[in-house]
């Protein structure tokens, strides 16, 4: 219909011999012109949309394992990305002036981040959540709802309220990928999630630690008679996820090239909807989600106004995420891969 | 007999309410008092969300999202975006209605969600409404957008508006102290339905299915009627909170109705002390008045003590503020005023907890 509408404007003369063999090569053209355009915007979506996973697969990983063993939302994880992109930025730029080779200035900096991050992780379980494990349920909620806000308000008393540009050492060279165009960072992110991935379901599947942490999720108080260093496990669990927080951080920071001390809420919030959606509690789970999240939001974004006749725009993206989220609860209550819970849970 | 023992319980405390607004005004100033009277919607907001949260133990983080739809009704029949100028008694009930719709939308498709999942839907579900606020000035404008809608008529009774100030046998009533007794009014309202909930045959199911869902449907509750009437019953609080509070203000936009509005409002109810009306009201109170009183302190102070402000005034009142928050958290775990239920059941759980201690240490001699 609409190719014909689009091949018949411009012919004056219908009568001409010949005309109909024309119309339709034009028309093929245009759809083979049209494919290739939403191929192509397809492709850099779906691209775009594994970056922006990977980076919240490693975030609700953090959220998870806490979930999992604490049965807590860690409301402070999305500071914790923040702060750990701050460090990394403040180190990196030193390190730069003080001409150290590109490549060990990256890896300092992204040492240094996990360092400090790992250190408020443990921290914070300290201080906010241990005094509270037999409290209320919601009240380490509250206390993780304080420090988020006390981390965010210290980290613009120390790095102010402006945009911080990353620098980043080396060039991000772009390449084309059949219509699509990706560059170094975001290959280097999805390369270095999945190998943070594989590492941690290698240590949580094999190692010792891993088992004693499985054995907490399972039931803290067996797993205490069992002998395992409950305390001890759950201090490891906060500073695991805050070393995977800081390396999201350093991604983000790396990929958009700014830095602004409210980063950390919104990404929180994604990277929590992604764990949920995966089922909270799950390590696959929040991989899977992160990664789904970040395909939807892109896709959403690139396709929302097609769908809708144009009524809703890109505008509308996180709508789209949490109407998805919406949608596989109501017929997965608990998440995609989250087992199902007993009626007493 | 009754009503003059409960006169004179309530004598002094209803002086003290209704004297409450000038003395704020005369020891602290005008602008307390609008504080005072924002503290009140905030009070009637928590005390909404207190019916969800603290009743029937529905953890609720989109709860702003009726105190938007309420405060946009409001706005969007009662001012110039459309040229409507719909009077009080209309909109306000209207604004509860359809905060209500809201809130049975919200329940209905949640029912079977659990814990943290419901926590996240709900948060998905405020979010939506905000953006949409946002947004939805094209292709038809209706909200204006990120504008928000400003010029709206005030709460208005016949010719009376609460917006003017009168002279009334020599002293000036201005509009923040109409304000003042007309939330006060609603406030209070709110409080006396709270309570009578509390112990009324919803309340008691509400409370069932908080503790034990399976325990309370074979009982013979209806669960999914009454989690839908907490949620409705939450929502139309929230709603009319929130068409006073476009009323009071005169402006709306989306900025107002953020995720973090929905937690505060978590954190009156839960630091105040959940399920126990006193405690809600101790925690809006609290929450409203400490960042303010930061806010006094935290410029001066640094001025006083080191002769220049060096940080800024703005992050180091919300850095106490968070704090305050953790420290009163830390310091009493079941709120400041729990109800004695709760504390109840907390010292219970420490003796369980070292009774099964005990036994388990007999098992290992």
């Amino acid at each position: 219909m609409r190719c014909r509408r689009w091949a018949a404007r411009p012919q004056p003369s219908r009568e001409k011999v010949g005309s109909h063999e024309k119309r339709h090569t034009r028309c093929r053209f245009f759809f083979v012109w049209i494919a290739q355009v939403i191929v192509d915007i397809l492709l850099q979506q779906v691209i775009n949309g594994l970056v922006q996973g990977s980076v919240y697969a490693l975030v609700a990983l953090g959220y998870t394992m806490v979930y999992g063993i604490l049965g807590l939302i860690n409301f402070a994880h999305g500071e914790v990305v923040m702060i750990g992109a701050m460090i990394a930025l403040t180190v990196l730029k030193a390190l730069l002036a003080a001409a150290f080779a590109p490549v060990l200035a990256v890896l300092l900096s992204l040492l240094a981040a996990m360092a400090v991050c790992m250190a408020l992780g443990y921290s914070i379980e300290r201080i906010a959540y241990r005094p509270l494990r037999n409290a209320p349920r919601l009240a380490p909620l509250i206390t993780a709802i304080g420090v988020s806000i006390v981390l965010q308000n210290l980290a613009m008393m120390i790095w102010g309220r402006e945009y911080h540009s990353f620098p980043l050492p080396f060039n991000s060279v772009s390449h084309q990928f059949g219509g699509a165009i990706v560059n170094d960072v975001q290959i280097g992110i999805v390369v270095v999630a999945l190998i943070i991935m594989l590492g941690l379901m290698w240590l949580v599947h094999r190692t010792r630690m891993g088992r004693a942490m499985r054995a907490v999720a399972e039931n803290p108080s067996a797993a205490a008679l069992m002998g395992v260093d409950i305390n001890r496990v759950i201090s490891v669990t906060f500073m695991l996820g805050s070393a995977l927080a800081a390396i999201a951080g350093f991604m983000v920071s790396a990929n958009y090239g700014i830095v602004h001390y409210y980063m950390g809420f919104m990404l929180g919030l994604k990277a929590f909807t992604a764990a949920v959606l995966g089922g909270i509690g799950n390590l696959r789970g929040a991989m899977l989600g992160g990664v789904l999240l970040g395909l939807i939001e892109s896709l959403g974004a690139g396709y929302i106004g097609d769908l809708t006749g144009g009524f809703l725009g890109s505008n509308y993206q996180d709508v789209f995420a949490f109407f998805v989220l919406i949608a596989v609860l109501i017929f997965r209550p608990s998440g995609l891969l989250g087992e199902k819970l007993s009626e007493r849970a | 007999m009754r009503l003059n023992h409960f006169l004179t319980r309530h004598f002094v405390l209803a002086i003290a309410l209704l004297a409450l607004p000038f003395i704020i005004d005369a020891l602290f100033g005008h602008g307390w008092v609008r504080i005072t009277d924002f503290a009140l919607l905030y009070i009637m907001l928590a005390l909404g969300l207190n019916i969800v949260v603290g009743y029937a133990g529905l953890l609720d983080l989109g709860y702003i999202a009726f105190f938007a739809v309420g405060a946009y009704t409001y706005a969007l029949v009662s001012s110039p975006q459309f040229g409507l100028h719909w009077p009080m008694w209309i909109t306000l009930p209207l604004g509860a209605l359809i905060a209500c719709g809201f809130g049975v939308l919200l329940g209905a498709p949640t029912l079977k969600l659990r814990g943290d999942y419901l926590a996240i839907v709900t948060l998905g579900f405020g979010e939506i409404i905000r953006i949409f606020l946002n947004n939805l000035n094209a292709p038809v404008n209706i909200t204006n957008g990120p504008q928000g809608i400003s010029a709206i008529d005030p709460l208005q009774i016949g010719s009376f508006s609460f917006g003017n100030s009168y002279q009334w046998m020599g002293m000036r009533v201005d509009d923040v102290h109409l304000h003042y007794y007309l939330f006060l009014g609603f406030t209070l309202l709110v409080i006396f339905i709270s309570r009578r909930l509390e112990d009324s045959r919803i309340g008691r199911a509400w409370v069932a299915i908080r503790e034990d869902e399976v325990a309370a449907s074979a009982m013979g509750i209806n669960t999914r009627n009454i989690k839908l009437l907490a949620f409705a019953m939450g929502a139309t609080f929230g709603g009319i909170s929130g068409g006073l509070f476009a009323g009071f203000q005169g402006f709306v936009s989306p900025e107002s109705f953020s995720l973090m509005e929905s937690i505060m409002v978590l954190c009156m109810v839960v630091l105040g002390g959940m399920g126990n009306v006193g405690g809600v009201v101790l925690g809006g109170v609290i929450l409203v008045a400490l960042p303010e009183l930061f806010r006094n302190a935290a410029g001066p102070v640094q001025q006083a003590l080191l002769g220049k402000v060096v940080v800024d005034p703005e992050s180091l009142r919300m850095l106490m503020f968070g704090l305050a928050l953790i420290l009163v958290m830390l310091w009493r775990p079941a709120g400041l005023w729990p109800s004695t239920q709760r504390r109840r059941e907390f010292a219970a759980d420490d003796s369980v907890l070292q009774q099964e201690q005990e036994t388990v240490y007999d098992a290992s001699k």
